[in-house]
């Protein structure tokens, strides 16, 4: 394999090897063909990327920084562990970069009104925020079981004027609420797009999502060369439908030095059934209009996924994991909720930061390799969100009183 | 693949469309959907599609998700629905299978094409498969002689329209609205459009569903095209009075048939 042959994906149909394509009603085709021709002209054209970059500098106030781990450090086998902070940006997530971008894009396209899925609620506040901004009116489906988990996005998300459609089908969930929004697309395609948070979804999402968040890489390959003069040894991320991964991973693609590690959701243990890690403990399947590692059972029907972190209780993966992970650039790597809890509070504790749940699987990932690379080792994680959002559950899961 | 053509044809000549009623398999039980299909036959219906119950049916509305529901609940699987189109076969009905791909991947391409042939079946009608990712669905229906059909949308252009008439047999299905399965109270007039657009680009008999449930709506349908389908009205005729109610729509549709 040779650096070349990873970038190159996906192909001029949305594959990426086998995974990836369009699988969906005829009814959409017409708008997924309009997306495409809408990205690969604003793709290069001089006043969009402006226009972003602007955005991206003045609004969500990018580059994030690279934070040292002095002190989480010392608990991973004195590994230097550094933090991409994406927490910082505008919103608290990674989440900004896509909706920043797919936001210009719905206005190019002439349409007035976006729609979203969302699980944590981080992507649906982002959504909002941009809706906000660019004068859009909003609609975020996200699961009612989601909606008690992460009650504060969802006040957020109402104080920024989106109308909040609890969905209360199915297993209540980030799955139920990309159902939802394709059902909700599909009748209202013409005045409406599909804001889809993360790197799934039938082509060109996987491929634009990716595009839009690349640049969490790209600045951490330039900061990592300025600062610490080496690539790290590890790149590291959380991973449900993966964005904020592919985010970080893909200018790091082509140096194949560089380990890439994604951490999914292993619930309550890969051996329970109870759990989100697809590509560790799923099979081929095609869900959510694109074929990647889903979880299903044998007559092909979705086995519910969960975790305790509403961001990654998802049972498909963005196809270009299924793929990186295929070909073996990635690896991928499953952790349990008590192990990213664990992670979560060693955070807080010493380095004053408290990551959103989804990253915290990437920060016990972290201490897993530290211990097994040893001192000297360089681990960049993508520290993808803040925690305030998850207060309530990480309270009630460590039984403080608030 | 004669008995569907038989069925149009059959239609044709008595100058009416044919009545195409659509059902979950499983729903309201194994047995029950195969005593309300008999009884939808008897009412009038010429063609039989049964649903391949499915986890997330991102194009039906709640009428068809219920049911499903009930369905997977009450323990429906891949063997439910070849068993099912097999009892449906007997009953001398061309007797298709619409589905969620997922379902027929995890089967195996061949394999489902082949044992869905061999209990009697015609035709699939894949609402989430378009043309570009069917080349091996294409070899698989071919080598098991199965009619394999494609929809088209009012959003389609005349090109994606070619490509799928190119690559549909049996019938072509037109999605009569923009949106889920389930009941309205009106119907786009750009339908007939539609049609007329399909039909330049093939001869295969077209049929129209989505949001179509009433006597009214089948007859204006009826004018232009050779089939109309009707899926959420069934579930619902079902859900208030089993057999009975089925067979009770379907001669109520029956008599809205004629040209």
């Amino acid at each position: 394999m040779t650096a070349n042959d990873v970038v190159s994906v996906p192909d001029l149909r949305g594959h990426f090897g086998k995974f990836g394509g369009r699988f969906v009603p005829e009814a959409l085709m017409a708008a997924l063909d309009e997306l495409d021709e809408a990205f690969r002209k604003a793709s290069v054209d001089p006043s969009f990327l402006k226009q972003l970059r602007d955005l991206q500098v003045n609004y969500t106030g990018r580059p994030s920084p690279i934070t040292e781990a002095k002190r989480f450090s010392e608990h991973a086998g004195g590994a230097t562990i550094l933090l991409k902070r994406e927490d910082l940006n505008h919103t608290g997530s990674h989440k900004i970069n896509n909706v920043l971008g797919q936001g210009l894009l719905t206005q190019r396209m002439g349409k007035t009104r976006v729609i979203a899925e969302t699980g944590a609620g981080q992507h649906g506040v982002a959504t909002a925020t941009v809706a906000a901004l660019l004068g859009l009116e909003c609609v975020v489906y996200m699961g009612e079981e989601d909606t008690k988990r992460q009650a504060l996005n969802v006040a957020r998300m109402k104080l920024l004027g989106a109308t909040v459609v609890p969905v209360t089908i199915g297993s209540r969930t980030l799955k139920d609420a990309i159902n939802e929004a394709m059902r909700d697309w599909v009748a209202n395609v013409e005045t409406t797009h599909y804001m889809l948070g993360t790197v799934a979804g039938p082509a060109p999402f996987p491929e634009m999502v990716r595009d839009f968040h690349r640049i969490i890489g790209d600045e951490s390959r330039e900061q990592m060369l300025s600062r610490y003069g080496r690539l790290p040894d590890v790149v590291a991320a959380c991973v449900g439908g993966g964005s904020n991964a592919i985010g970080i991973f893909t200018a790091f693609i082509p140096d194949t030095n560089v380990r890439l590690l994604g951490l999914e959701a292993g619930g309550d243990g890969i051996e329970t059934g109870r759990h989100a890690s697809t590509i560790v403990g799923g099979a081929v399947g095609v869900l959510h209009g694109a074929r990647s590692y889903i979880m299903q059972d044998d007559d092909g029907q979705t086995i519910e996924s969960h975790s305790i972190s509403a961001g990654l209780d998802y049972p498909s993966v963005g196809p270009e994991h299924a793929y990186l992970a295929d070909i073996g650039r990635a690896e991928y790597r499953s952790v349990t909720d008590v192990e990213a809890m664990n992670a979560f509070k060693l955070l807080c504790e010493t380095e004053g930061i408290i990551p959103a749940i989804e990253t915290a699987h990437a920060l016990a990932g972290a201490i897993e390799i530290g211990k097994e690379l040893g001192e000297g080792a360089i681990i960049l994680i993508n520290l993808s969100g803040r925690g305030d959002k998850d207060v309530e559950t990480a309270a009630k899961y460590f039984g403080m009183n608030i | 693949m004669s008995l569907l053509h038989d069925a149009f044809a059959r239609a044709k000549s008595e100058n009416r469309a044919a009545l195409i009623a659509y059902l979950p398999a499983g729903y309201p039980s194994e047995d029950g959907a195969v005593e309300c299909i008999a009884a939808m036959v008897e009412g009038g219906v010429d063609i039989v599609e049964i649903g391949f119950p499915y986890s997330d049916p991102v194009m039906d509305g709640p009428t068809i998700q219920d049911a499903v529901n009930i369905s997977l609940e009450g323990g429906t699987k891949s063997a439910t629905v070849i068993s099912t189109v097999k009892r449906v076969a007997e009953l001398g009905v061309p007797a298709l299978v619409m589905s969620y791909w997922n379902p027929i991947e995890r089967y195996g391409i061949d394999s489902f094409a082949a044992d869905f042939h061999s209990v009697g079946g015609v035709g699939v009608i894949t609402p989430d498969l378009t043309p570009e990712e069917a080349d091996d669905w294409i070899s698989a229906t071919d080598s098991n002689d199965v009619d394999r059909v494609f929809l088209v949308a009012l959003s389609s252009s005349d090109e994606r329209i070619a490509k799928v008439a190119n690559a549909t047999t049996g019938f072509i299905y037109a999605g009569a609205v923009m949106g889920v399965t389930g009941a309205r109270t009106s119907i786009s007039d750009a339908i007939e459009g539609l049609v007329a657009k399909v039909r330049r680009h093939s001869d295969l008999p077209v049929a129209v569903g989505l949001g179509v449930s009433t006597p009214e709506q089948a007859h204006e349908i009826a004018q232009y095209a050779d089939g109309v389908i009707v899926g959420s009205a069934f579930v619902t005729a079902i859900k208030q009075d089993g057999a009975a109610g089925a067979k009770a729509l379907a001669q109520a549709l029956s008599k809205g048939l004629a040209r």
